[in-house]
């Protein structure tokens, strides 16, 4: 059982049957339960719209869903060349799903670079479709191709369709008034239009969406829903394709639901904070990939108080959100791992300061510039430990696009609740990625008011801003312009109570503990560690934190389907961890914990519990695959008893 | 006297939200806002600890005693610092205050200013702080426009590292860190501030309290970022930097005072004046040997920077002809009033509604 991923022709569970289409073809409809495509073209073939809608439309017919994007840095490489190969992968099916897709069942290649970088990816017997207009001598000798694959029997293992997406599209348009080089850019439309029929996907919404995006220009919105209805059309009549794919709806909690990426979530999550707390949100931001879409949409609401500062740095960034604090904002600033770089010293100041800040960094892979476009969780010790002195900062992170939004507004809690800024770790998959989101009832969201310090708490009258919370080691929040509460804060160490500037040897000792406490104390509000265990058995535990959730869940569904038993811990809070967690993974013989770093979070677990924790890492820029990782499970567990305790894992569907 | 301040209503949230209620609370329960107040009512109970003889002194006693003529209540101002020997500053006096990080006040300020528009804010910073490790903040405020002040402590000299040059030391300046001179030519923060297009720039000098208060009454009227020069005596590590201009036989000589409508005449019985020169700049010139109508006639509020720019460059490294005053006063829009009104605009085109928010634009219900 080395793969039992269904092939579209030949799935066992596959209900074929006859279809007269418009064409007065027959076509069969086959049924899948799961599906997945992946777009391949130059960066300005628009692959990342064209899977966005096709994404959209998936939603809306009530799949679930997961999306993995991939692009390049460069904006617009040399067109047709490898460095310009921009992907959208989608996975949908009719049942909960939790990754994109270890790989594609097929692949749609707008050229031949397209085709030269992903055709490895494709398994054996896969679909693949291809632009044979883009195949020219000129574009299979940028990429080193020396006869046309197309036709030279090379790609015998796949199926092939050629189709002449390019010339077919510009039929469509002939008489749109559009030049030529305008009217190929609907090719990509073209191509909705062909794979909609082919999935049997609803088209009111990608008109609609055209017609909204192109408004100022309708004569653009007509040839785009003439390209999209002309691939439709010919999916329906021609014989390159004479089967037609259904993926029912996945069963679903009742509610609301709408398609939401991992920024989207986050930044709505952010608002939702502001609202909730009824302060204003400030954000102080500086441009970086791939956490700038953030800022973007923070800036169109405005209309909830919402201020955007776009710095001129990630200094100012933050240190204007700092600024905004002290003033009784809500201060948050959004960055990648280079950003955080830069932010640690004004981190440190708000640290010492004790005001709320929330940091969101969306993880890249790194160092450096490293990676800007690829997904990594290497900045977790950075967050954890990268400032100087003893600078605490709880650190939380989400685990899916959707839950970007809980995470935004955890962190805000945090941050509001102890007066301490706050490090939330999103990274590029959850920041791009998709999913299908149940829309929270807005009363439902946590109350996050706050009380200002309004009136001196010291015993002769005086207002003390580091007199705390017993209860929780927060200090008062008094804004400006509060009569009677002047007072100074800073980076200087602090007196205990009166926040006056102290070199006391014996009062450091005690502020350093103290903050520390506070950070620590923050586990005492946790709910306890979440074990998911479904047969109660396991004797294998796995855990990790953040977007690895999707891969180390498929994964265990995997193992757990194969007859074997595995516990899985995803932590959502690593700074301060719950309280129980140290006896939750002592209840283990192994605990394995797969990362996209060299073992970050392994590095913490193993010094905070003595644990022997397995590393499992990857630095890809890309998220595990759920199979590597059953493969990973099943030889710890299989190795723990001596034996195989059930059939091979690492196949099959989640 | 006022019983809250005019923008409160408008901080970003219907009804000004839990800031405004909290200042509110403050009212009733500690009385209506002071709003006159004297020097010792700004004075703070913390030691102040700058050296015997600093120039912080003097311009510290000159803000206790010039604040209060400003009619605003110490709760409403807020006083922000970097690093440095200023930027011990927020502590002396009974307001609000930040002292921050090395440079970032300008930033930090930025923020605090654009969300909280009631407010009087104030930076206080260094040569180091603002014009090296600060610089970049600095041009950005400058050019933003933000309703702040801005009051950098000039004394050409690291202090509190204890004597290294700065970015405002004279060429081969002699130093701990420069053994053999300094090699890098100086800012001159004037002539940097007028470039990111400031529009309020002024130069004082600490010892000079009745001009100081003057530029610094002009730069806290003014709507827009202010940045205040102030030539601050180091007299540990760089005594006698000014002394130059201070001394009445040499301060005569080189000081050009600014003052707004009048003729630009200045030395020894008026015998030197400033002029324009051949190329749109201005040149000194000795007054009896031009005809009056030629003597430039001091105007700030002139729309143009190149007039200011030309004002601040006729001095040099060593001081001589130095333009004392304000450059330039212009009216611009505020970052944070323009701000305020976007978040007007918006929401008079659609009310907020976090619930249709978060449904956004395509959804399907699941029964």
């Amino acid at each position: 059982m080395t793969n039992t991923k269904p092939t579209l022709a030949v799935d066992p569970g596959a209900i074929a049957a006859p279809h007269a289409s418009t064409g007065g073809l027959v076509k069969t409809v086959v049924e899948l339960d799961r599906v997945v495509i992946r777009l391949a073209g130059d960066s300005g073939d628009g692959m990342q719209l064209t899977g966005n809608r096709f994404t959209s439309e998936t939603a809306s017919f009530g799949n679930d869903l997961s999306t993995l994007p991939n692009f390049p840095a460069e904006i617009r490489a040399p067109t047709g060349t490898l460095p310009g190969v921009s992907s959208f992968q989608l996975h949908f099916a009719d049942h909960d799903i939790m990754t994109p897709g270890d790989a594609p069942d097929v692949l749609v290649v707008m050229n031949p670079a397209a085709l030269k970088a992903n055709l490895a990816d494709l398994p054996g017997g896969g679909l693949l479709i291809a632009d044979s207009d883009e195949f020219t001598p000129r574009n299979l000798a940028k990429v080193g191709y020396a006869s046309n694959p197309l036709e030279d029997g090379s790609l015998e293992g796949w199926q092939l369709v050629s189709v002449p997406l390019t010339s077919m599209t510009l039929d469509a348009l002939k008489d749109s008034g559009l030049g030529k080089k305008e009217a190929e850019r609907s090719k990509n439309m073209f191509t909705l239009g062909l794979l909609s029929w082919m999935y049997h996907r609803p088209t009111e919404g990608t008109i609609r969406f055209l017609e909204r995006t192109f408004r100022r220009k309708p004569e653009i919105a007509a040839a785009n829903i003439a390209a999209f209805r002309a691939g439709f059309n010919y999916g329906d009549t021609t014989e390159a394709f004479a089967v037609s794919y259904e993926i029912k709806p996945a069963p679903m909690a009742p509610g609301r639901y709408r398609n939401i990426s991992g920024n989207t979530a986050l930044s709505l999550g952010l608002v939702a904070a502001g609202q909730r707390s009824g302060l204003p949100v400030f954000l102080g931001a500086y441009p970086i990939t791939p956490a700038s879409d953030i800022l973007h949409e923070l800036s169109k609401h405005k209309a909830f108080g919402v201020r955007t500062f776009q710095a001129e740095d990630e200094i100012a960034g933050i240190g204007a959100a700092i600024g905004a604090s002290f003033g009784g904002a809500l201060g948050i600033t959004t960055t990648s791992g280079p950003g955080v770089s830069l932010k640690s010293e004004a981190i440190g100041l708000a640290v010492m300061t004790e005001l709320p800040l929330v940091i969101v960094d969306v993880q890249r892979g790194g160092p450096s510039t490293g990676l800007p476009t690829k997904t990594e969780q290497s900045d977790l010790l950075q967050a954890m430990f990268g400032r100087n002195g003893e600078a605490p900062v709880p650190v939380i992170a989400p685990k899916s696009p959707g839950d970007c939004f809980d995470a935004a507004i955890e962190a805000c809690r945090m941050a509001l609740t102890y007066r301490t800024p706050v490090i939330l770790l999103s990274d590029g998959y959850l920041a791009n990625g998709a999913e299908p989101w149940a829309i929270p009832d807005v009363d439902t969201l946590p109350d996050l008011r706050v009380d200002f310090a309004t009136a001196p708490n010291g015993e002769d009258g005086e207002f003390l801003p580091y007199l705390r919370d017993p209860e929780t080691l927060a200090r008062p929040w008094a804004v400006p312009g509060t009569a009677g509460m002047q007072h100074r804060i800073g980076g200087l160490e602090k007196a205990d109570k009166t926040g006056n500037i102290s070199y006391d040897p014996v009062n450091h000792d005690f502020m350093v503990r103290t903050r520390q406490a506070k950070i620590d104390g923050i586990a005492a509000g946790l709910p306890p560690t979440e074990v998911d265990d479904p047969d109660g058995d396991a004797t294998v535990a796995v855990i990790g934190w953040g977007s690895t959730y999707g891969p180390i869940g498929a994964a265990c569904r995997r193992i757990r389907r194969s007859g074997r038993s595995v516990a899985q811990i995803h932590l959502r809070h690593i700074n301060p961890m719950p309280s129980d967690l140290g006896d939750v993974l002592r209840r283990y013989d192994r605990v394995v914990c797969p990362e996209m770093n060299l073992g970050q979070l392994a590095m913490l677990l193993r010094a905070r519990y003595l644990i022997d924790i397995e590393s499992h890492t990857q630095v890809r820029g890309l998220p595990f695959r759920a199979a590597e990782l059953a493969a990973v499970l099943q030889d710890a567990i299989d190795s723990t008893h001596g034996a195989p305790l059930g059939a091979d894992a690492t196949g099959g569907a989640e | 006297m006022t019983t809250l301040p005019t923008h409160v209503h408008d901080l970003g949230m219907p009804g000004g939200g839990p800031i405004a209620a909290a200042i509110a609370q403050s009212v009733e329960s500690h009385g209506p806002k002071q709003t006159e107040l004297k020097a010792k009512d700004m004075k703070t109970d913390q030691e102040v600890r700058w050296c015997p003889g600093c120039g912080d002194y003097v311009i510290l006693n000159a803000v206790q005693s010039f604040l209060p003529t400003l009619g605003i209540a110490r709760e409403d101002m807020v006083i922000v610092s970097g690093i440095g020997c200023s930027s011990r500053f927020p502590y002396y006096l009974n307001t609000y205050g930040m002292h921050s990080i090395h440079g970032r006040a300008s930033a930090i300020a930025t923020g605090l200013a654009a969300s909280r528009p009631d407010l009087s804010v104030w930076v206080v910073t260094g040569d180091g702080d603002a014009l090296s490790i600060g610089g970049n903040h600095l041009i950005h405020a400058l050019r933003r426009n933000v309703n702040m002040t801005i009051l950098l402590f000039n004394n050409r000299i690291y202090g509190l590292t204890k004597g290294q040059y700065s970015p405002t030391s004279e060429v081969g300046k002699v130093t701990k860190s420069t053994p053999m001179g300094s090699i890098d030519a100086p800012f001159n923060p004037v002539s940097l501030a007028l470039g990111a297009d400031a529009t309020f720039v002024g130069r004082a000098m600490d010892s000079d309290r009745k001009g100081l208060t003057e530029v610094l009454r002009q730069a806290a009227e003014h709507q827009g970022t202010a940045l205040v020069e102030i030539y601050q005596n180091c007299n540990i590590f760089n005594d006698g930097a000014f002394d130059l201009l201070k001394e009445p036989a040499t301060g005569t000589q080189w000081t050009i005072p600014l003052v707004q409508g009048e003729p630009l005449v200045f030395g020894p019985d008026g015998a030197s004046c400033v002029v324009q020169d051949d190329f749109g700049g201005l040149r000194i010139a000795e007054t009896n040997q031009v005809d009056p109508a030629e003597i430039v006639v001091h105007d700030a509020e002139r729309e143009n920077p190149a007039y200011a720019f030309a004002l601040s460059r006729l001095s040099s490294q060593d001081l001589r002809y130095t333009p004392m005053g304000v450059f330039r006063s212009v009216q611009k829009p505020t970052y944070d009033a323009m701000m305020a009104e976007q978040l007007d605009v918006a929401r008079a085109e659609r009310a907020p509604d976090l619930d249709a928010l978060l449904v956004g634009n395509d959804t399907w219900t699941v029964q």
